[in-house]
């Protein structure tokens, strides 16, 4: 992504992306020479909103969901986008850094920009490294990314969280409200990475609550671009499921919770908020309305289970979350859809003929 | 999916078909799903077998449906029996095929049912939900009838021998009775525990299969007559002191179900 510097003119674009053509794709903290941001002392009294214009942090700013969120935070902010989920080939146009949240380059970014306001969407995925990685980075990394805000008076925080921290259980209720425990940390220690990240928001939004702090906690997001497990698994032409057990389950378009997102950081109201439709569908439902075949894997005795779990390797969920493939777990959307006005607009026969259409 | 696309035609009558599509139905989403996994197409499908077994197999006589309002938040609570929770189906089955005011009742279901393949899945889609007191707010908040066995598997697992004996009730049925002004309508169930009389519990079967109880009993139930006799209904104000007054309130209940047990009992000419 191309940073939006109101004194960039059209030629500076030019050079810029004859530049990124000819420079090494890995992007790290630029050494500009502008001014540095001088740690703010006082929260401004602007308050947020679009006539405040200012800049934002984007981190995960490579994935599907934050391009979304990026799309539509440009026509009233300047974006930063930050990647720091490894490196890759290429990057789209909207990171603009890659960096480790725990190296000290990282403190470059927030001091050339002063950011009024940090969306914090990059999360390590569960399949997509080792427990101890993700933990550094998504919880150890998150908090000097606090340490940061705090340090340089970032007025708005909207962190990501998951529906996987509530856990899946039998003896769940549906509806699951935000009082309900995380009892993910406690069914299936792998996730433990995704509860404290949880717990360190949740001490800093009542510790410092001058950083306004919003936890969203959405169910299973699907939609062009997005690479997450239930993704992956309704785009294939085949996907597992276990004998006798259909969950039913909620999905949310990415553009729609690109909305949410947008919707939380614009209307400032910090807490803790499920993110997730009225409307349900049962798992084998959804694969059939996306064109799968389903495949069935023995789901009794349960260490049977999770043996052909594993044995079908990334055409599969990972093991420990073979749960969330075998009982339900429903989020009440209720406070975010009345708080912020929130209303999805893609229905799920719109979301699965998406997969079906790819078929 | 398919499955249910197959079996709908060829075993769903037009009665039972117009008899599920009259009852009002929260909450159903565009897959035709609620948020506890009912679904109007394979309740139609159950209806058709639950039907036959509620007229001819079990030759069920139900009385007092008349205390059920058409609408309106409701917990009706009975007797839990049978091993099985065939008094669950056929209190809610009553009350969906009543003539006037019908309505399909949510019931309680335990825990470990969702544990257990087909059956968890199967059970929530024709109305079961597990029997958490979240869930059961939840329900009530959106002005569903509830059944409820305070018993749990105190009753549906106890042998034989204890036959009509109330078992303990668990209070949590009258703490959301209070809590969300909700009325109960007492029920007494007689002949379900004929239908699969247990002798014992065999207990490390039970244990080495993860269910809470395993009868040495029939194995398929017997065709035992049953009896329902719904009571009036029964308003609890929200002004109990302690949890020694929600005692008290739980007591009146059993002895309104007691009540309508005799009554059951009186009403049997004989038990087959």
């Amino acid at each position: 992504m191309s940073q939006s510097n109101e004194s960039d003119n059209e030629d500076s674009s030019a050079q810029k992306a004859q530049d990124k053509k000819s420079t090494p794709r890995r992007k790290t903290p630029a050494r500009r020479q502008s001014e540095p941001a001088t740690p703010k002392t006082k929260q401004s009294a602007a308050g947020i909103g679009s006539n405040a214009r200012g800049k934002v942090l984007v981190t995960g700013a490579a994935g599907a969901l934050a391009q979304h969120v990026i799309a539509l935070l440009k026509e009233n902010y300047d974006v930063v986008g930050v990647e720091f989920r490894g490196l890759q080939a290429d990057y789209p146009d909207t990171v603009d850094y890659v960096v480790d949240f725990n190296q000290w380059p990282f403190e470059d970014v927030f001091r050339e920009h002063g950011f009024m306001g940090i969306i914090h969407l990059g999360r390590i995925r569960f399949t997509q490294s080792t427990r101890n990685r993700r933990y550094s980075a998504n919880v150890v990394g998150t908090a000097r990314l606090l340490r940061l805000a705090l340090k340089y008076g970032v007025e708005k925080v909207v962190a990501l969280s998951t529906f996987h921290v509530y856990g899946a259980d039998a003896r769940n209720p549906s509806l699951i409200d935000e009082e309900y425990p995380m009892r993910a940390a406690n069914l299936m220690p792998e996730v433990v990475d995704a509860v404290e990240l949880e717990n360190l928001f949740n001490i800093h939004l009542y510790k410092n609550p001058e950083l306004n702090i919003t936890i969203l906690r959405p169910c299973n997001i699907a939609g062009p671009g997005i690479n997450n497990e239930i993704s992956r698994m309704l785009a294939q032409p085949v996907a597992p499921c276990l004998l006798g057990f259909s969950p039913l389950m909620q999905f949310l378009h990415v553009e729609d919770m690109a909305e949410a997102v947008m919707r939380s950081f614009e209307r400032n109201h910090p807490g803790v908020y499920n993110v997730a439709p009225d409307d349900y569908v049962a798992y084998q439902d959804a694969l059939q309305l996306a064109g799968c075949r389903r495949l069935f894997l023995p789901s009794i005795p349960p260490a049977l289970a999770r043996r052909s779990v594993r044995a079908l390797g990334r055409y599969a969920p990972p093991d420990y979350l073979i749960d969330f493939f075998k009982y339900a777990v429903i989020i009440d959307g209720g406070l975010f859809a009345r708080t912020f006005d929130f209303t999805p607009q893609h229905s799920l026969a719109n979301l699965l003929g998406h997969y079906r259409a790819q078929k | 999916m398919r499955t249910r696309q197959f079996l709908k035609p060829r075993t769903v009558g037009r009665d039972v078909d117009q008899l599920v599509d009259a009852l009002p139905k929260h909450n159903i989403g565009s897959q035709g799903y609620d948020p506890w996994g009912l679904n109007p197409d394979t309740a139609k499908i159950t209806f058709t077998a639950v039907r036959w077994l509620y007229q001819n197999y079990f030759r069920v006589q139900a009385q007092g449906l008349e205390h059920i309002p058409g609408q309106g938040r409701l917990l009706i609570v009975g007797n839990h029996s049978g091993q099985l929770p065939l008094d669950g189906v056929m209190v809610s089955f009553a009350v969906a095929n009543k003539s006037e005011n019908a309505r399909l009742p949510r019931s309680m279901i335990e825990r470990w049912f969702p544990s257990v393949p087909f059956l968890g899945n199967w059970m929530n889609s024709v109305g079961g939900v597990i029997g958490d007191p979240k869930n059961c707010g939840k329900m009530l908040e959106r002005d569903e009838a509830i059944v409820v066995f305070p018993e749990g598997i105190r009753g549906s697992g106890k042998p034989y021998r204890l036959r009509y004996q109330l078992q303990r009730f668990g209070h949590g049925f009258m703490h959301l009775a209070m809590e969300h002004n909700t009325p109960i309508v007492p029920v007494g169930v007689v002949g379900c525990e004929e239908t699969m009389p247990s002798l014992v519990n065999i207990k490390p079967l039970a244990r080495m299969l993860g269910m809470p109880y395993f009868p040495f009993a029939p194995l398929v139930p017997l065709p035992a007559r049953v009896f329902l006799n719904f009571g009036k209904p029964m308003h609890f104000a929200n002004d109990a002191r302690n949890e020694r007054d929600v005692e008290w309130r739980v007591e009146e209940v059993k002895d309104a179900i007691r009540d309508l047990i005799d009554t059951g009992i009186a009403q049997r000419k004989s038990i087959f």
